[in-house]
This record gives C-alpha cells, sequence and structure tokens, in this order.
C-alpha cells in the first residue's frame, strides 16, 4: 500500500486498527521526499527529527489506548512565512536564511497539538510577493503537472507538495490569492478563511489587514478538517475572530440542494475559453446538483488590482522596515555607519519584487501622494466590499474561475511585474473584502500533444459571506463528490 | 512616463534601500507602468465614500481589547537568539553618537 496517497479519513483508520503506524507513515513520506523533491523542489527545509519525534508520540498514544487528535500522524508541511520554533523560518529571502524563530505559530501549535507531523517548510515567492514562487531567494519550485511551468504563488512550495504527495496537506498564506491561485494550478483544493478566522500570530507580516493562513488539501474533507484545526479565537492575534467554530467535517455532508450560487459576469468577460469552458461545466454540474444558478454583478471587479497593489505594498514598505539589520536576520559585513548597515543590509537580504514593492509602497504612502493612492484606495475597498454585501443579498455562495490561465512556463512573466500583478485578477477581491474563498480542482485543459504542451489543471473558485466557511465547503465538497474535479 | 529618476532615488532613500544606477533603470520604468495603472482609480467617483482599513472593524469595537496583565516572555537569551551581533542582553549597532 502507498502511504503517501492517503486521505485523512483512511490515514485515522489505519491509525486506529494498528495496520500502520504514525512513525511508518512519516517514513513513507520522506523517502518519497528524498526522491521527488528534487525535480519539484518544494521544500526549503526539512524536520525529520520534529516529525519522527511527533510520530513517536502519536504511536505511544494508541499503545496506551488513548484517543487521538483528529490529524494524529498526518504528514503536513508548512509555508516557510509560518513560525516554527528550533526550525528556520526563511521566508524564501536570504535576509533570513539562518533565522531559528524563538516561537511557533498558533497555526502551528494547533496543528501538533492535534497530532499533526511537521515534515518541513515550503518554499515560497520572498516574503510571499509574487505568483510563481519564482521570486523565492533560493530556488524555484516547479509544478509536478508539467516540470517546466509554475506551480503558482506565493505559496507555490506548498500546494506542489499536496499535489505531489510530498505531504498529505499544508499550511500556506493568502494576501492576494497565494493559496487558491498555486492550488489551481497544481490541481488542489486550497482555502482562505474569513479574514480573521485564523489567528496570524506567528505568520511573519506581508500586508497585515489582508494576510491569512490557510489550508491546501488533496480533497475537501482534508481542507475542512484542518480549517477546524487552527481556526478559532487567539488571544495572542487581536484581529482573530471570537466567532464559533462549527464542525466542517459535519458540515460538509449537508445537503446543497436550493442554495443560490451567484455568477458574476464580471469574473467571466473575456476569460479564455480554455478555462471558461471547464468553469461553465462546472456551473452546469452545480446546478444538477440542485442548486440555484443566478447572475450577479460586482460592478467595481474591475478597480481590485489597483486598489490592491495600492494597498498591499503600503502595508508591506512598512511592515517590511524591521529588517534592519539590528534585531534578528542578516546584517551586512561593512559599513561606516548606521544608515549605512541598514541600506547595505537591505540591499543584500532583498530581491528585486521585494525592493519594487517596497518602492511602490513608499511611494503611495510618500507626503503628497497619500491622498492620491492609498487613501483613494480604501474608499475604493469599501465600494468592493459593497458589491459583496449587495450580491450576497441575492446569493448564498459566489462561484467564478481562480485564474484565468493556468500555470504558465517558468521565467515567462518573470521581467513584467504589471503582467505578473494581473494574473491575481480574481483572488484580490475576497483579500481586500475579507470574505472566504476556496479553489477547486475542475477538469484540466486540452493541452496539445503535437506541440508537447501537457493537459494542465484548472481551477474553480467559490466565494462565502464572512464566517460562512461551512456553505463553501458545502458545496465543494458536492461538486467532488459528483466528479466535478474530474469535469471534460 | 511621468516618474523621473530622481523620484526612485528620493523614494529609495525613504525606504532604506541603495539602489545601483542599474536599479533604477531596471526599476523606473517598471515602477511607472504600475503607479500608471493604479492611476484608474479616478475614474470613480469616491467624494462621499469611508476609506476601509480594516475588515473588522464594522465588527464588535471592544474585541481587540484584554487586560493589560503581564504575561510571561521571552528570556533574554531567546530575545537575543538571532542577533547579529550582542553585548551582554543588548543589541549591538555601530556608534550612533559621537563622544565629543
Amino acid at each position: 500500500m502507498d502511504l503517501t496517497t492517503l486521505a485523512l479519513t483512511e490515514i485515522r483508520d489505519l491509525l486506529r486498527r494498528k495496520k500502520a503506524s504514525a512513525a511508518e507513515l512519516v517514513r513513507a513520506y520522506l523517502e518519497r521526499i528524498e526522491r521527488v523533491d528534487q525535480d519539484v523542489r518544494s521544500y526549503l527545509t526539512l524536520s525529520p527529527e520534529r516529525a519522527l519525534a511527533q510520530a513517536l508520540h502519536v504511536d505511544q498514544a494508541i499503545a496506551a489506548g488513548e484517543s487521538l487528535g483528529p490529524l494524529a500522524g498526518v504528514p503536513t508541511a508548512v509555508k516557510d512565512v509560518i513560525l516554527t520554533r528550533g526550525v528556520r523560518t526563511t521566508c524564501g529571502s536570504k535576509m533570513l536564511e539562518r533565522f531559528i524563530a524563538p516561537y511557533d505559530a498558533t497555526a502551528v501549535v494547533r496543528l501538533e497539538a492535534a497530532g499533526a507531523c511537521v515534515l518541513g517548510k515550503t518554499n515560497c515567492d520572498e516574503f510571499a510577493m509574487g505568483s510563481s514562487t519564482e521570486n523565492s531567494g533560493f530556488h524555484p519550485t516547479r509544478n509536478p503537472h508539467d516540470l517546466t511551468r509554475v506551480p503558482g504563488g506565493s505559496s507555490g512550495g506548498s500546494a506542489a507538495a499536496v499535489a505531489a504527495n510530498l505531504s498529505a496537506v499544508s499550511l500556506g498564506s493568502d494576501t492576494g490569492g497565494s493559496i487558491r491561485q498555486p492550488a489551481s494550478f497544481c490541481g488542489v483544493v486550497g482555502m482562505m478563511g474569513t479574514y480573521g478566522r485564523v489567528s496570524r500570530f506567528g505568520l511573519v507580516a506581508f500586508a497585515s489587514s489582508l494576510d491569512h493562513i490557510g489550508p491546501f488539501g488533496r480533497s475537501v474533507r482534508d481542507v475542512a478538517a484542518v480549517l477546524k484545526v487552527i481556526a478559532g479565537r487567539d488571544p495572542n492575534d487581536s484581529t482573530s475572530a471570537e466567532a464559533a467554530v462549527p464542525d466542517y467535517e459535519a458540515e460538509i455532508e449537508k445537503d446543497v440542494t436550493g442554495l443560490r450560487v451567484g455568477v458574476p459576469c464580471e469574473y467571466f468577460a473575456g476569460l479564455a475559453p480554455e478555462i471558461g469552458g471547464n468553469i461553465q461545466e462546472g456551473i452546469d454540474l452545480l446546478q444538477k446538483l440542485g442548486c440555484r444558478i443566478v447572475s450577479v454583478s460586482l460592478p467595481h471587479t474591475n478597480y481590485a488590482i489597483a486598489c490592491y497593489y495600492i494597498i498591499a505594498t503600503a502595508e508591506a514598505s512598512s511592515n517590511l522596515a524591521r529588517y534592519d539589520g539590528v534585531r534578528y536576520g542578516l546584517r551586512a559585513r561593512e559599513y561606516c555607519d548606521l544608515r549605512e548597515m541598514y541600506e547595505k543590509t537591505r540591499d543584500a537580504g532583498f530581491g528585486a519584487e521585494v525592493k519594487r514593492r517596497i518602492m511602490l509602497g513608499t511611494y503611495v504612502l510618500s507626503s503628497g501622494y497619500y491622498d492620491a493612492y492609498y487613501l483613494k484606495a480604501q474608499k475604493v475597498r469599501s465600494l468592493l466590499a459593497r458589491d459583496f454585501t449587495e450580491a450576497f443579498k441575492d446569493v448564498d455562495v459566489i462561484v467564478t474561475p481562480t485564474s484565468p490561465v493556468p500555470a504558465f512556463k517558468i521565467g515567462e512573466r518573470a521581467n513584467d511585474p504589471l503582467q505578473m500583478y494581473l494574473a491575481d485578477i480574481y483572488t484580490v477581491t475576497a483579500d481586500l473584502v475579507g470574505i472566504p474563498g476556496i479553489s477547486v480542482p475542475c477538469g484540466r485543459t486540452q493541452g496539445d500533444a503535437a506541440h508537447g504542451e501537457l493537459s494542465l489543471p484548472v481551477g474553480m473558485q467559490l466565494f462565502g459571506r464572512h464566517f460562512d466557511e461551512s456553505r463553501l465547503l458545502r458545496v465543494a465538497y458536492a461538486f467532488e463528490k459528483a466528479g466535478g474535479f474530474g469535469i471534460s | 512616463m511621468s516618474l523621473t529618476e530622481k523620484e526612485v532615488r528620493y523614494v529609495a532613500e525613504l525606504a532604506h534601500l541603495k539602489l545601483t544606477e542599474g536599479e533604477v533603470r531596471e526599476f523606473l520604468p517598471q515602477l511607472d507602468s504600475v503607479l500608471e495603472y493604479m492611476a484608474k482609480l479616478n475614474e470613480l467617483d469616491i467624494k462621499d465614500v469611508e476609506p476601509m482599513a480594516q475588515v473588522l472593524a464594522q465588527g464588535s469595537a471592544d474585541f481587540a481589547m484584554r487586560l493589560d496583565s503581564a504575561r510571561k516572555t521571552f528570556s533574554p537569551d531567546e530575545a537575543l537568539s538571532n542577533a547579529p551581533e550582542r553585548g551582554d542582553d543588548l543589541f549591538k549597532v555601530p556608534r550612533v553618537i559621537d563622544r565629543e
């Protein structure tokens, strides 16, 4: 039996019936990583000792007949912008190449308390800034479906690891689509809860009003199980919400008949047929399942990218001021005064995209431009929120493509930042508005065998109301059960 | 192009980034095209719209408050464990004030 392809329910069952041990599971994954990850390159750092120690702990609990946590023995990968005590956390940046966090992120504490075994830290765009994982300060990650293509980003390593069976589930972070877009590129499920649903304590800050931690998995049920574990109020994050956390694994079983699914015209105008065809089939399937398909309008959609890149870069320029070579991270070797130490440290530690975003953010916040850019973007953010408030009066969930394109070639977009930013068009709005979003597989592109073009995964995105993750997961699960992942 | 090399250098200085001449030339058109794209927001009439700084601002106002009570936190050694340079229980930096 291949232990690296199991769903979480199968892992639970196996451990309870003592057909396999948690240590065997972890070892099977570590062996597969050893063999396969030299091609995919999803991990930056492995933590075998930590994973095996946790596995032994789980196996002892099983032997003693103790009750097991919901993620007992589940091999898990963690994006390298999420702190892990004693295991280096680089954020994909030379700035933090040797940074060892003195504490664990709350999400990691909760994963491990539930029995999960952390295999290692996954590659990402530097400080989560990018849509392809090419901006990693160390190496790019490759898409397991076509090694010449990107896995998406910024959580490309976490998405690729789950897709290539290099972890059962994983954690990513989403600021403008960084979970959902790589999930769609890699053919896995990726979810971002409502802003505040999952504690950000221990998530290295990129844009604090937009940052989320969320799960990747190979099925909706696996993602529901992880979200349940990591969600909930955390006194260490003042923006984490008090709202009660439902049992998502039970919620997904509920019927979807009569649910109203909104289709926003703005997300389909000009969409390439290779994506649009699959999404239309997905919508048809939802209708067959008893959902009511309703046209809605989100009239300010076209302004989301401009709004997002003003707010995200402004917040980033402020958050990344902390990397100055004083308290942690890189410090330049030679300097004659404090000012020069700052500048040389930041010059050596940051890559080009991080510098560009710090520059943009500093510009839009600078004297004389604040009202023209930042304040204006905050107002447009209100308009985007209003769009959704209006739409959710008529529908329960909204369905869109996750990305306007499938996985692109490594290097194809690297030199044109604006083109790269525009690829986030369908994902950024949910972050700005704070609503939950999920990307599920929705078939594949045709490919073109004659020209060596492989068939690539397509992702369908669902949005829900604030704190209504249950209904999102329910629709996603019904879609999966009805064969939606393998459409076309 | 409306952005100038001088502005790029000025913003870099504000951000404590020392850009090479090559970087200034590379960033100028890139930043300019993004800023030009951002100007798209000028199409909207937003005179009477409230700015939105926080998603949860409309939620309960007091959930971000907690008692200001002492909690256990890092030891000096833990806090300094990643310091590029330390002296006893301090972060060391280059001299800031001259002794005259």
